[in-house]
């Protein structure tokens, strides 16, 4: 065999390898970690936020377990579970809140920075898709709520071993605690709660905002926002209808059927969950629906908008 | 076999006709310079040869619809579109890392080498380089990967003469082979004028001038015309006539050597020369277009 023909078939088997080697997977796998390098702090903010308040309880925890526990001991079970459960839910509420909100802004920036800094000449220099690109964006507010799960889970589990501890050491009945705070079945209720409404009920909101923040040339915040709400006004002014205001309202709100029972006040609505009465809500098949739709004109927008 | 082959090729922008029925073809192995005014539409070219803007007419890169084909044709094709589009908050290290992730051909070792004789820290974020690094590290990177075309926009926009003769420099020695392809366009003529191959001048949507660096060399002359001389060398119809210290510079095109030296000191003219006269005399509309 002669030299020249080896090199020219290595060549030949390398230019046909080297895309077989390259799955799908791979760009999507290192999309989704450069999303993380760029965004450090949709996972920071939340971190932070469940360190601080970690803190404010252990600095508490001693006075207030004894006098809840005591308090609670004497009052009527409902009002005792109540009482328990409270800084639970505070926690759960604050981690969810937070990362609602960096969710709502990790979203408007997701297509929108490329844009503004140029830097998506570059990513477009590179085998990867614009609907990879996409929907590699598209993943993290998804993982973001999962990520609140196991955030919730980890601090509120700290929680429980501190008031543990300090109830020992008081001698009051840590058995009483647990059976109250009935954590695992609290922690399946919140992530029921936030794959069913965090994820799937607001997909078209997180659809909408990745949208605009592929079309908008400057504020995407303000675009999000202001045509909603001139539909509200408009409708008012001609129709003197509010359908598309109760439209959002249902959206923010969540699907209103017995699968959350919020009324007890209590982390009532994580425990009791029906999962066939929420898929067999048209809201939220509708709503996926429409957040597919936003996703596809978000790919479209990128591709074919030029790159300034 | 060519690179990229284009027929008929538009592209407006509303009323703005951006490509006016560009016809080119540039074969592999070639250095093609993109030379044109501001707003000429050489960008425009360019993202449509990289695919990043719809077109009308025929356009063939690497044998690829770059519209339609796009997400196949840009493992062959790599591009530095502008100085500064490297994310300013990546750092070397994960540009590096990101990089070797998602392109098959990407060599990573060969970077490496190449940063190594720069003095770039792996741990630096760009936004804490210099423009000059910064450009230094686009290239090491687009240079590291296996490319059959590489798309240069005003690569070297801003950087200081030292970064801009060695970025030409890497690229010469380290990068081009016979089988690759690169395409520049730049406002600094003189820096590409020996690296070139080919030379193309665009002007409001059409190309005005396109032949290789060897035709260049043998159809245009430049004349320091004797004073005693001047109506003779008016009449071989000059395509362009300047003054540089009292002394007329005429340039020629198609006209004989021999005939010329008879007239004063003749001299290969260079690029940037060459483009304001085929500018100038477009604009003056009393020359026809220099092909």
């Amino acid at each position: 065999m002669n030299t020249e023909s080896n090199v020219a078939r290595e060549a030949l088997d390398s230019q046909q390898a080297a895309p077989a080697v390259m799955s799908v997977t791979r760009p999507f796998y290192w999309s989704i970690r450069r999303e993380l390098w760029e965004n450090r702090w949709i996972y920071i903010a939340p971190l932070a936020v469940a360190a601080v308040f970690l803190f404010g309880f252990l600095v508490t925890a001693g006075h207030h377990v004894r006098t809840q526990m005591r308090a609670a001991l004497t009052v009527d079970p409902g009002k005792q579970r109540a009482a328990i459960l409270l800084p639970y839910e505070i926690a759960a509420g604050l981690i969810m809140v937070t990362v609602f909100i960096l969710t709502v802004f990790y979203c408007l920036e997701a297509l929108h920075s490329e844009r503004r800094d140029r830097s998506i000449l570059f990513w477009k220099s590179l085998p990867v898709s614009d609907i990879t690109t996409v929907l590699s964006k598209a993943t993290i507010p998804c993982a973001l709520q999962l990520f609140a799960f196991a955030l919730t889970f980890v601090t509120q589990f700290i929680m429980l071993l501190l008031s543990s501890a300090v109830l020992a050491g008081s001698g009051l009945s840590v058995a009483t605690l647990w059976n109250q705070v009935a954590f695992y079945s609290t922690s399946l209720g919140l992530l029921y709660h936030l794959v069913t409404v965090h994820i799937l009920w607001y997909a078209p909101i997180y659809g909408w905002l990745l949208l605009v923040s592929a079309w908008a040339r400057r504020a995407p915040f303000l675009w999000a926002v202001l045509p909603p709400v001139a539909i509200i006004f408009l409708e008012k002014l001609v129709f003197d209808t509010t359908y598309f205001a109760a439209l959002l309202q249902y959206r923010f709100s969540g699907p209103e059927t017995p699968s959350f029972n919020r009324g007890s006040g209590s982390m009532g609505y994580m425990t009791h969950f029906n999962l066939g009465n929420f898929l067999a809500t048209p809201g939220l098949w509708m709503g996926l629906v429409v957040a597919a739709a936003f996703l596809f004109a978000a790919i479209r927008l990128r591709r074919h908008r030029g790159p300034n | 076999m060519a690179s990229i082959e284009a027929r008929g090729l538009r592209k407006t922008f509303g009323t703005t006709i951006a490509l006016d029925g560009v016809n080119l073809r540039v074969e592999e192995g070639r250095i093609l310079g993109l030379i044109g005014p501001n707003g000429a539409g050489k960008t425009t070219a360019l993202n449509a040869i990289l695919g990043l803007t719809p077109y009308q007419g025929e356009l063939r890169v690497l044998g690829r619809d770059p519209w339609t084909a796009r997400d196949d044709l840009v493992r062959d094709v790599c591009f530095i579109a502008d100085v500064a589009v490297l994310p300013r908050w990546i750092k070397v290290s994960q540009a590096l890392d990101y990089v070797a992730g998602v392109h098959p051909r990407f060599d990573r070792a060969k970077a490496e080498s190449f940063l190594a004789r720069t003095t770039i820290r792996r741990t630096s974020k760009v936004r804490e380089l210099s423009k000059g690094m910064v450009a230094q590290l686009h290239l090491a990177i687009v240079m590291a990967i296996d490319a059959r075309l590489l798309v240069l926009d005003e690569p070297t926009l801003g950087l200081d003469i030292l970064y801009r003769k060695q970025f030409y420099d890497s690229l010469l020695n380290d990068y081009f082979d016979r089988s690759r392809t690169i395409v520049v366009t730049t406002h600094q003529v003189e820096e590409v004028e020996h690296v070139l191959t080919d030379l193309m001048f665009i002007d409001r949507g059409q190309i005005v001038l396109d032949c290789s660096m060897e035709e260049v060399e043998s159809r245009y002359l430049e004349v320091m015309v004797n004073p005693e001389k001047m109506s003779a060398a008016r009449a071989l119809r000059p395509i362009y006539e300047r003054q540089v210290f009292g002394r007329s510079i005429l340039l020629f095109d198609g006209v004989d050597r021999q005939q010329l030296a008879a007239l004063g000191e003749v001299r290969a003219p260079g690029i940037a020369d060459l483009f304001v006269a085929v500018m100038s005399s477009r604009s003056g509309g009393t020359q026809g277009a220099a092909r």
